[in-house]
């Protein structure tokens, strides 16, 4: 295949991946690595490196967006960042480590609870319970546009949600993901924040998550200029696409889209995890 | 209260448009590297499955620099990757700011904290 050919097609394929992943809102990060070990065969490092480039490019282009919408806890997202970028750092200290295939199995891991995640069902809570200690000391508590007015909202178990923040650090940098869907457990079912707090505070810390260990990254020579270009250019104009698009999108049957492609290339990523063909 | 959560709001609006721009201008550089990388090689081969990893100038911030100064179409990509990469940072810096402007000691503090793992990242592993 020629450098062009190459090029050419890895940009579609992060199109596709960027425009599914902003349509569904669950990130287009977790489908760049498996597209372009499996079908691209490209070194997983590498593979690695391109995919965080993008993420930070998604995520800082569509955290803009949201911040304004006024849903982003700034507060939350800060403090959460230690957790997540420690974890990042410790992250990529461990990766050097860890053999590819054992980074395969992971990720076939990962990608399995992202499509397990997809198809639960939204659920609020309960803003009448009292903050904990943490969150008031912190004044973490919020408010977030409803239809009519502010809502406010409390922030429950902290230190918990602080401790699985680490463990979504460490797979950001391990598997160049954006962890959106461990933060978004994190928040959601820890934390018991709003749905759309959630996920738009999520995307808010996943550029300064993947920006931690991306550095590193950088100089171990793992982000390569002829991958990470049009995996950054494809993603993010797919990004940006699906946010024009995203009014009158059929987003229920597009989740099932992504769904299935998820679970296809869990099922390939463990395949070749446990046979040794990456 | 109320102060504060105007100082808050305007501070994320900032925040907005100073990530906006990290990533247009970051973007417009990959894309200008890209586009010499594919007029100068677009039709040579490509392998990126061999694991031999030989040091490369563009592995630091300096040899990029160096490069992108040269016009060497893989250098200037990289160099809209570093910028790319420093975008988040910088709005944690201004976060940083914007916090002690308002006097908020405790999140000064803990943004600070932040940003200095996003630095010791950044110069992790520099030769």
């Amino acid at each position: 295949m020629t450098l062009l050919a190459f090029s050419a097609l890895v940009a579609l394929g992060s199109l596709g991946a960027g425009l599914l992943g902003s349509l569904t809102g669950l990130g287009g990060g977790i489908v760049v690595v498996p597209m372009l070990t499996v079908l691209f065969h490209v070194d997983m490092r590498y593979a690695i490196g391109a995919s965080l480039v993008s993420v930070i490019a998604t995520s800082s282009g569509a955290a803009a967006a949201y911040v304004r919408e006024g849903y982003t806890n700034v507060r939350i997202g800060i403090f959460l960042e230690v957790a997540t970028t420690v974890g990042a750092l410790s992250g990529a200290a461990l990766s050097g480590f860890i053999p590819t295939r054992a980074l395969a199995v992971l990720f076939g891991v990962v990608l399995l609870y992202t499509a397990f995640r997809s198809v639960q069902a939204i659920e609020e809570h309960s803003a009448a319970r009292p903050s904990h200690p943490w969150a008031i000391r912190l004044r973490l508590d919020g408010t977030y546009p409803g239809p009519s007015g502010p809502q406010a909202y409390s922030v429950q178990r902290v230190p918990a949600g602080f401790a699985l923040m680490f463990l979504a650090g460490i797979l950001s940098a391990l598997l160049g993901i954006g962890s959106g869907a461990i933060k978004v457990l994190a928040m959601d079912q820890l934390m018991q924040l709003p749905f759309k707090v959630s996920t738009t505070t999520s995307n808010f810390m996943i550029g300064v998550t993947a920006a931690a260990s991306a550095g590193v990254f950088l100089h171990r020579g793992y982000i390569n200029p002829a991958i990470a270009f049009p995996v950054m250019i494809g993603v993010l104009a797919g990004a940006l696409i699906g946010a024009r698009v995203l009014a009158n999108a059929a987003v229920a049957r597009l989740r099932t889209l992504f769904t299935i492609v998820v679970l296809i290339l869990a099922a390939e990523m463990l395949y070749k995890g446990f046979t040794g063909g990456l | 209260m109320s102060v504060s959560d105007l100082n808050d709001e305007d501070v994320e609006q900032s925040v907005g448009r100073l990530l906006q721009l990290g990533v247009g201008i970051s973007a417009l550089v990959v894309l200008a590297g890209g586009i010499a990388l594919l007029s100068r090689h677009g039709f040579q081969p490509v392998a990126f499955h061999d694991q031999a990893q030989i040091a490369s100038p563009l592995w630091s911030v300096h040899g990029i620099l160096r490069g992108a100064v040269a016009l060497d179409s893989s250098a200037v990509i990289q160099l809209g990757l570093v910028l790319l990469i420093l975008t988040p940072v910088a709005r944690v810096a201004f976060s940083l700011i914007a916090f002690a402007r308002q006097r908020d000691g405790l999140y000064v503090a803990i943004t600070s904290v932040v940003l200095a793992l996003l630095l010791f990242g950044f110069a992790w592993g520099r030769a």
